[in-house]
C-alpha cells in the first residue's frame, strides 16, 4: 500500500506546473497589454508629467494633446484615412465576392491554377506598386487623390477579400442552396436569398478586416499623396516632427477604431486571418 | 420538346461560363494594377528622363557614395534573421500554451491577437512611448532606483539600440501573425492524435519531438516563409522609430522617390524587394501545391 | 494484468456534473462494457482510467496501487480511440512500434513484438504502409495493434467500431472479443451500441446521466433489469411499459392495466402484496409476446386482444404494433408472418416474464 501515496494525492508538482503555467500566460498578457496601456496613459498626460522622471505613471490627464494634434492636421487625415477605407471595402466587395463566390460554388476549367494565382498574389508586396504608380496618376489626375489612394488599396485588399469571401460561401452548406433550386428559386434568387443572409456576419467581418487593412497602410498612402494624406502618412511626415506626446496621441488614434472593430468582429479574427495567410 | 432543349443549351452556356464572368473583373483589376506598375517600373528603372536607354539608376544605386542600398539590404536582413527565430519560437509556446483549455482562455486568446490589427507606424510610436528618454522603461527603472540617467534607444549614435528597439517592436507587433498561422495549424492536430501519444507513455517532450512537430511542420513552413516575405517589406516601424539612420529597403525605395525624386532608382528598389518576394513565394506556392496534392491524396 | 477499482468519481465540467459518483469493479482479465446513451459519462469514465481527465473527487486503483492523479505514462494503459488516432506521419510498423520505443524496449525485441501484434491482426503485408492508404478497417487494426503491442495492464477502447461500416463491424466484434480472450488483458470497453455490449461484455455497466445504473452480465441485464431506464434503453424493439394498479380482488392480486387486467403469479403475488391500491410501472418485452396461433403449447399467460395498428415486416421478425384501448403495444414475432393492419388479434404474454417497477424511483420490484 505504499506506492498509494504517490498515486492517489496530486502530486506537489501537479500544482507548481498549474502556478507556472497561470504565471506565462500572465506574462504574456501583460506584455501585450502594457505598452497599450502605457502608451494610451502617456496620450492623455499633461506634458509636465510626461516630462517630470517622477511621474512613472502620468497623474494629470488632458485631452489637449489629441485636440492640439487634430488641430494639426490629423482631422483632416482621420476623414480621409476613413474615406479611403470605405471606398477600399465598396471596390475591393465588388470585385472579390463574386469571385469569392466563384471559386466557393463552381467548378470549371482552370479553377486552381487561377486559385493559385490568387494565393500567389496575395503574397506580393503590393507596396512596390505604388512607386511606378504615380507617373500613371499624374497622367490621369489620380495624383495626390483619395480616389488614387483607395485604388491602390483595392489591389492589396483584394486577393484577400477573394479568399475570404470563397471560404465564407463554402461554409454556407450547398445543401441549403439546392433546397432553394429544387423549390423553384434561381441562381440570383438563391444568392440574395439563401447564400447572402447566411453569410452575412461573415462577410461583416471580412469588411471590418479589410477596412483595417487601409487604414493601417503606409508606405502607399505616402507615397501617393502630398497633401491628402492619410492618417498613418500623416503621422509619419507630419507628426514625427511634433513633440513627444503629440505622437502618443497619434498612436491612440490610430489604434483605436482597430481595437474597437477587432473587438465586435474578434469571434472571426483567428479564422480569417488564418484563411488569408495559411 | 426543341425548345426545353434549347433552354437546357443556353442554360448550360450560362452556367459554363458564368464562373469566369464573375472572377473576370477581379482578375483584370488585379492584372492590371500589378501588370502595369511593374512594366512602368522597369521602364522607369532603365530610362532617363528624355526615354532613352540607360543603366545611370543601377549605377547610382550600387555606386554612388549617396546610395545606401547595401546597407539597406544588410539592415533588412539583419532584421529579419533575429526578429524571425524569435518570433517563431514566441509564437510556438504561446500557441502549445493557450491550446489546452483553462479559465479565462479565450479571453487571453484575444489579447495576444490584438497587435494584429495594430499597423507598423502605431506599433513603432507604442515602443517610442515604452524606450524614450522620458518614456515608461527608462522611468520605471529609474524611479525603482536601478538605473540613475536614462537609457537612450534613439539617435544617430545610439544604431544599435535603435536597433534593438525595432526587433522589440516588430517582435511585439508581429508575432502574433506567426502566432496565429501556427496555432490554426494546432487546432487542426486532432487531440487524439496527442492523447494517444499520452496514453501510450510518450513525455511532454516526446508529444512534441515525435507527434506535434511533425503534424505541425506544415503550418511552421508557411509561417517562416510568410514572415520572410512580410520581413523585406518593412517600412513603418523602421521610419517612427529611427528614420533613416538604419536604412532598409522598403524605406529607401520611399526616400528616394519623395525626397531626392529618383524615380528611376525608386522603381529600382520596387522591382528588387517584388524580385525576392517572387522568389520566396515561388518557393512557398511549390510547397504549397505539394502540400495540397498530398491532403487530396490522402482524402 | 490488474484489476481495476473506481470508486465515487465525480466530474464536473464547468457547471455541468459528467459524473456523479462512479463505483465500479473490474476483474482481472474481465472484458467490462460501459454501456449508455450519448453524453452519460462513460467516455469521461475511460479517459479518467487513462489518466487524461482527473477526477474531481474519487479514485481510480489498479490492483491496489492507487493511481488516480498519475499521468497516463506511469499507469501502463493502452487505447484504441474512435478515431484511431493513428499518426499520419509514421508508416504503420512505427504505429505499432511507438509505444515499444517509448519504452526503451531493444530494438529486436520491438521488431518481434511488432511482428507478433501484426500476425495477430493480420496485417503483416501493411507494415510498410503510410495511414492514408489504408482503409478505415485496416486503420482499425493497426490502432488495436498497436494497443496491444506493450502488453498492458488495462486495455482500454472508445467505441472502437463505430467508425466501421456495419458489416466490418459484425466481423470485428467477434474477432476483439477473440483476441481479448485469448491475450487475457483486462479490458474496458465504451459503446452506446447494445449489440455490441450484449455480444462482447463479460459484463456490462449501464450508465445514465452521469451514474452507472447497473452492472451485471450481459443476461442479468436483459433478464433482470434493475430499474426502469435499464429495461427501456436495453432490448429492440424497446420493452412496453404501462401504468398500472395493483388491486386485490376475491382474494387474488391483479394488476390493472389500462385496457386490461393481468392476474399475478405466486411469486409475483408475494412481492406485490405491499403495493395494494398503488400505480406502478409494468414493463413486458416485445418478444415475450405471442399471438395466440404462435404461442408456446404450455405457456402461463394473459390473453389480449386489440387492433393491428401497423406492421413491420423485417424478414427474420415481424413487429405487430397493436392498439389495446389507449396504448401500443409492440409485439415481436420471429420468422415471417402476414397480418392485416386493422384486423383483430390476441396475442398471450409470458407472465413469468412480466417487469414491474415502482412508479417513483424507477427500481425495480419483479
Amino acid at each position: 500500500m505504499s506506492r498509494t501515496e504517490i498515486g492517489g494525492r496530486p502530486p506537489l508538482r501537479y500544482y507548481l506546473s498549474k502556478i507556472l503555467f497561470a504565471g506565462i500566460v500572465l506574462i504574456a498578457c501583460s506584455w501585450i497589454l502594457l505598452p497599450i496601456v502605457i502608451s494610451a496613459l502617456y496620450a492623455f498626460s499633461t506634458p509636465k508629467d510626461f516630462y517630470s522622471p517622477k511621474e512613472v505613471i502620468p497623474l494629470h490627464y488632458t485631452f489637449a494633446n489629441i485636440k492640439e494634434l487634430l488641430d494639426l492636421g490629423a482631422a483632416r487625415a482621420t476623414m480621409n484615412s476613413v474615406i479611403v477605407a470605405c471606398m477600399t471595402v465598396v471596390f475591393s466587395f465588388i470585385l472579390g465576392l463574386p469571385a469569392g463566390y466563384a471559386f466557393a460554388r463552381f467548378a470549371f476549367k482552370g479553377k486552381d491554377s487561377l486559385k493559385l494565382l490568387i494565393i500567389g498574389l496575395r503574397m506580393f508586396p503590393m507596396l512596390v506598386i505604388a512607386v511606378p504608380l504615380v507617373t500613371l496618376y499624374i497622367r490621369l489626375g489620380l495624383n495626390d487623390t483619395l480616389l488614387g489612394v483607395a485604388l491602390a488599396h483595392t489591389t492589396m485588399a483584394l486577393p484577400f477579400v477573394i479568399l475570404i469571401t470563397s471560404s465564407i460561401f463554402v461554409s454556407v452548406p450547398i445543401e441549403l442552396e439546392e433546397a432553394a433550386f429544387v423549390f423553384g428559386l434561381d441562381r440570383t434568387q438563391t444568392f440574395l436569398r439563401i447564400t447572402l443572409p447566411l453569410a452575412l456576419p461573415g462577410l461583416t467581418a471580412a469588411a471590418i478586416f479589410t477596412f483595417i487593412m487601409s487604414w493601417n497602410e503606409v508606405f502607399m498612402a505616402a507615397v501617393l499623396t502630398l497633401t491628402n494624406r492619410t492618417l498613418p502618412a500623416f503621422i509619419l511626415t507630419s507628426a514625427m516632427a511634433a513633440p513627444d506626446f503629440i505622437k502618443f496621441a497619434a498612436s491612440f488614434i490610430m489604434i483605436l477604431p482597430a481595437l474597437i472593430f477587432v473587438f465586435i468582429a474578434r469571434k472571426y479574427l483567428i479564422s480569417m486571418w488564418g484563411i488569408t495567410i495559411r | 420538346m426543341n425548345s426545353s432543349d434549347q433552354n437546357r443549351k443556353s442554360f448550360s452556356i450560362i452556367e459554363r461560363y458564368l464562373p469566369y464572368f464573375l472572377i473576370a473583373p477581379a482578375l483584370s483589376y488585379l492584372l492590371f494594377f500589378i501588370g502595369y506598375p511593374l512594366t512602368q517600373g522597369i521602364i522607369l528603372a532603365f530610362t532617363d528622363s528624355r526615354g532613352h536607354f540607360t543603366l545611370a539608376h543601377i549605377n547610382y544605386l550600387l555606386y554612388s557614395p549617396q546610395s545606401l542600398f547595401y546597407a539597406a539590404l544588410k539592415n533588412t536582413l539583419m532584421l529579419a534573421a533575429v526578429i524571425i527565430p524569435i518570433q517563431v519560437m514566441i509564437a510556438l509556446g504561446l500557441s502549445l500554451l493557450l491550446s489546452s483549455s483553462f479559465v479565462g482562455r479565450d479571453l487571453a486568446l484575444y489579447i495576444v491577437i490584438i497587435p494584429l490589427t495594430i499597423s507598423d507606424v502605431a506599433g513603432g510610436l507604442i515602443w517610442y512611448s515604452m524606450l524614450s528618454t522620458n518614456g515608461f522603461f527608462n522611468k520605471f527603472l529609474m524611479a525603482a532606483g536601478l538605473i540613475h540617467s536614462p537609457i537612450h534607444f534613439f539617435g544617430y549614435q545610439y544604431r544599435a539600440m535603435e536597433f534593438l528597439a525595432i526587433v522589440l517592436a516588430e517582435v511585439w507587433r508581429a508575432t502574433a501573425i506567426v502566432f496565429v498561422i501556427i496555432f490554426a495549424g494546432l487546432q487542426m492536430i486532432s487531440r487524439e492524435y496527442i492523447e494517444a501519444a499520452e496514453v501510450f507513455g510518450a513525455s511532454t517532450w516526446v508529444k512534441l519531438r515525435h507527434i506535434i512537430f511533425p503534424m505541425l511542420k506544415p503550418s511552421l513552413q508557411s509561417a517562416l516563409l510568410i514572415r520572410t516575405l512580410f520581413a523585406f517589406q518593412v517600412f513603418g516601424v523602421v521610419m517612427v522609430l529611427a528614420g533613416r539612420d538604419i536604412p532598409v529597403l522598403a524605406g529607401e525605395a520611399y526616400y528616394e522617390q519623395t525626397e531626392l525624386y529618383h524615380y528611376g532608382v525608386a522603381a529600382l528598389y520596387a522591382i528588387i524587394i517584388a524580385a525576392i518576394s517572387v522568389i520566396i513565394g515561388y518557393i512557398y506556392i511549390k510547397m504549397f501545391k505539394a502540400q495540397y496534392i498530398r491532403e487530396v491524396g490522402a482524402g | 494484468m490488474v484489476d481495476v477499482r473506481l470508486v465515487g468519481l465525480v466530474k464536473r465540467f464547468g457547471k455541468t456534473v459528467a459524473l456523479r459518483g462512479i463505483d465500479l469493479d473490474v476483474r482481472d482479465g474481465e472484458f467490462v462494457v460501459l454501456l449508455g446513451p450519448s453524453g452519460c459519462g462513460k467516455t469521461t469514465t475511460l479517459r479518467i482510467v487513462a489518466g487524461l481527465e482527473k477526477p474531481d473527487e474519487g479514485h481510480v486503483f489498479f490492483g491496489d496501487r492507487e493511481v488516480t492523479y498519475l499521468p497516463p505514462k506511469d499507469r501502463n494503459v493502452s487505447m484504441v480511440f474512435q478515431s484511431y488516432a493513428v499518426w499520419p506521419h509514421m508508416k504503420v510498423k512505427d504505429n505499432i512500434a511507438f509505444p515499444l520505443r517509448i519504452r526503451k524496449v531493444p530494438e529486436d525485441e520491438v521488431q518481434r513484438r511488432v511482428k507478433w501484434a501484426a500476425e495477430l491482426l493480420q496485417i503483416e503485408t501493411l507494415l510498410e504502409r503510410y495511414p492514408h492508404q489504408l482503409s478505415g478497417g485496416q486503420r482499425q487494426r493497426v490502432a488495436v495493434a498497436r494497443a496491444i503491442v506493450i502488453e498492458p495492464d488495462v486495455l482500454l477502447m472508445d467505441e472502437p467500431l463505430s467508425n466501421l461500416d456495419a458489416l466490418l463491424r459484425v466481423k470485428m466484434r467477434s474477432e476483439l472479443k477473440k483476441l481479448q480472450r485469448r491475450i487475457g488483458v483486462t479490458t474496458i470497453y465504451v459503446t452506446h451500441d447494445q449489440v455490441e455490449a450484449m455480444t462482447m461484455g463479460d459484463r456490462i455497466a449501464v450508465m445514465n446521466a452521469g451514474k452507472i445504473m447497473q452492472v451485471g452480465t450481459p443476461e442479468d441485464i436483459y433478464l433482470r433489469p434493475a430499474n426502469i431506464f435499464v429495461g427501456g434503453f436495453v432490448g429492440s424493439p424497446q420493452m412496453n411499459f404501462f401504468d398500472a394498479t395493483v388491486t386485490e380482488k376475491d382474494g387474488k392480486l391483479i394488476l390493472e392495466g389500462p385496457g386490461f387486467s393481468i392476474p399475478l403469479m405466486e411469486d409475483q403475488v408475494s412481492v406485490l402484496k405491499d403495493y395494494v391500491g398503488k400505480t406502478v410501472i409494468a414493463g413486458i418485452r416485445p418478444e415475450h409476446m405471442f399471438p395466440k396461433d404462435l404461442a408456446p403449447p404450455k405457456l402461463k399467460g394473459v390473453e389480449i386482444t386489440g387492433d393491428i395498428d401497423f406492421v413491420e415486416a423485417l424478414g427474420s421478425d415481424t413487429i405487430i404494433h397493436l392498439r389495446v384501448g389507449e396504448k401500443i403495444l409492440v409485439i415481436k414475432v420471429s420468422g415471417s408472418h402476414h397480418y392485416k393492419i386493422g384486423s383483430k388479434l390476441t396475442v398471450v404474454f409470458d407472465l413469468s416474464k412480466l417487469h414491474v417497477f415502482r412508479k417513483d424511483s424507477g427500481e425495480a420490484i419483479i
